[in-house]
């Protein structure tokens, strides 16, 4: 446990000046001030609308696009990110020449790329929801700060983490085991374009595969919503649903046969 | 015996690129652990640091199995293997004070490493632009920060000006005489290590030809008498029709085999007596360098 913990720390220390980690906070507040300078410019179309509406507008703008290719694509980069830095500097073999763990290395390297989405997706509910109050505070017609999203959005970006974590496995793994940059980018991109397709065609066994599972996350939000009445849509939130075990699952599975592939490997 | 392998051996798909090896490092001996490119010394040090998988054979390291003791005793290791693994992106002092976190070191211990290496100016430069010596230096500074017992240099001293040598060379020195470390160091070059070691390896496609100590070295090594004379062909010929065996003859002088003292004395007055003019006459032992190419030629 201990040598997880300094190895934690020690990916923080290597990565806190990279683009690896910046981009994690970066990202977030960059599409949010983004989508803020958009509708405070577009105000009107956000004007005297039910505060709930308003929010799905302003909220709905980046969730759209998490789904299809933002988060697998951020996952995609933050896995060759923290696995790069170890192949740039040829420092697999001083890491593992450490009187410490081999296990604990490497989980701690997993879990150091799992935090930064985590961090990543965190930040997004921050900045949404900061930008979005700060918006009703300079124009008085957006009605924000009628209806409290904040539960709701959590609910939604924590399904989002969850449904991206069999991704994060695969690719970690692939990341790990290719120097380069573009075979692991290019595995990651035409698997999520092929995931996104499964997923808009709603084929039936499209839960079984990870990178649909954003998208699944997303699209089972406009499920949800039932029109009870003529204006007021309702969405509900089932955090646990076969798609999210699935990626559970998945990441489970391939993080623990990853980690017996690194101990077959030779280090270079 | 610090180092202590048996019948240690690798396979790289089916080139076996090490053979039967069975190294023999004593404490605090500085080790130079010798063989041309591609003879099989990365791999060997990799096997030491259980970086690659031992197929056949068993290695000891402190006395202990390193299959079953890999943490006790590589928290006793410090490594410095081909190129010196260096973040680029993180000034040298921040490469150092990340191993100092990992293998929970005082950061004091930081500054006295880059003193050491005397790379205190350059601290806060990133260490992607570190000329390769300083890398160098750098490295041998990780590899020392946690005061390790046993030094595993894989070619050290790989890109250093002559003062850098010197300067590693007499480092290694200090750490094995006054700290009573004990140093393993790779070399391609007889040279570069013949001043310091203690004790010699000499491996070739794999194979251990020679191991011992820098004396027995020098032994077997068989000395040879040189005299400087005004006719060298003519005494040449002199010296085999009484039955001397000549090793060499050039424009300056003729070689003949060591045998003792008296001899040399004996071979002094037969040429004296038959009008050369004999202008120096001395015992040399045969270059190192030359022995160890000649070693690793005739396998």
């Amino acid at each position: 446990m201990k040598g997880f913990l300094l190895s934690f720390r020690s990916e923080f220390y290597k990565t806190r000046k990279t683009m690896g980690f910046w981009s994690a906070v970066l990202l977030p507040l960059l599409i949010c001030a983004l989508l803020f300078i958009g509708f405070f410019n577009k105000s009107e179309h956000l004007a005297n609308i039910p505060g709930f509406m308003a929010w799905l507008q302003f909220a709905g703008a980046i969730l759209a696009v998490m789904g299809s290719l933002l988060l697998p694509m951020l996952i995609v980069f933050i896995a060759y990110s923290v696995n790069n830095i170890e192949h740039k500097s040829e420092t697999w073999k001083s890491l593992f020449s450490l009187p410490i763990a081999k296990w604990s290395i490497y989980s701690a390297k997993y879990f150091y790329a799992l935090f930064l989405v985590f961090l990543c997706l965190a930040l997004f509910v921050l900045f949404t929801l900061g930008f979005g109050n700060f918006l009703s505070m300079l124009k008085p017609e957006v009605k924000f700060n009628e209806y409290h999203i904040e539960k709701l959005l959590v609910q939604i970006y924590f399904k989002l983490f969850l449904a991206s974590l069999g991704i994060l496995s695969i690719q970690f793994l692939l990341s790990l085991l290719f120097r380069d940059f573009l075979k692991p980018m290019g595995i990651g991109f035409v698997a999520t374009i092929a995931g996104v397709i499964f997923a808009n065609m709603n084929w039936q066994y499209a839960y079984l595969y990870p990178y649909s599972h954003p998208m699944l996350t997303i699209k089972g939000l406009l499920n949800s919503r039932t029109n009870n009445g003529p204006a007021m849509p309702q969405i509900t939130v089932d955090i646990f649903t076969k798609d999210i075990l699935v990626s559970l699952a998945v990441a489970v599975v391939v993080f623990v046969l990853g980690y017996f592939i690194v101990l077959k490997k030779s280090v270079k | 015996m610090v180092i202590s392998t048996e019948g240690l051996s690798f396979n790289f798909g089916n080139q076996q690129v090490v053979k039967s090896l069975s190294l023999q490092v004593p404490e605090g001996s500085i080790y130079g652990f010798l063989g041309p490119n591609g003879a099989g010394k990365t791999t060997t040090i990799k096997l030491l640091l259980n970086l690659l998988k031992t197929d056949q054979g068993s290695i000891h390291i402190f006395d202990q199995d390193l299959r079953n003791n890999r943490i006790p005793i590589l928290s006793q290791i410090g490594s410095l293997i081909e190129q010196p693994a260096i973040y680029l992106h993180l000034s040298g002092r921040e490469n150092l004070v990340n191993r100092a976190l990992l293998l929970q070191v005082p950061e004091k211990r930081v500054d006295e490493m880059l003193e050491l290496v005397h790379l205190k100016e350059a601290a806060h430069k990133k260490a992607g632009k570190y000329s390769l010596g300083m890398k160098q230096r750098l490295g041998i500074a990780l590899a020392l920060l946690a005061d390790p017992k046993l030094l595993i240099l894989d070619e050290p001293t790989n890109g250093l000006d002559p003062n850098g040598i010197i300067e590693v060379r007499e480092l290694l020195i200090r750490l094995v005489t006054q700290h009573k470390k004990t140093v393993f160091i790779s070399s391609h070059l007889l040279a570069e290590v013949e001043r310091m070691a203690t004790h010699v390896g000499i491996i070739h496609k794999g194979e251990m030809l020679f191991q011992g100590s820098i004396k027995d070295l020098e032994a077997i090594s068989q000395p040879q008498i040189q005299v400087e004379l005004n006719d060298t062909v003519d005494a040449a010929n002199f010296l085999k029709k009484h039955g001397l065996t000549v090793t060499d003859v050039n424009d300056e002088c003729v070689s003949v085999p060591f045998a003792s003292k008296t001899q040399m004395g004996e071979i002094n007055t037969l040429l004296n007596k038959n009008d050369y003019t004999v202008y120096s006459i001395r015992k040399v032992n045969k270059d190192l360098e030359k022995l160890f190419l000649d070693i690793t030629q005739n396998a």
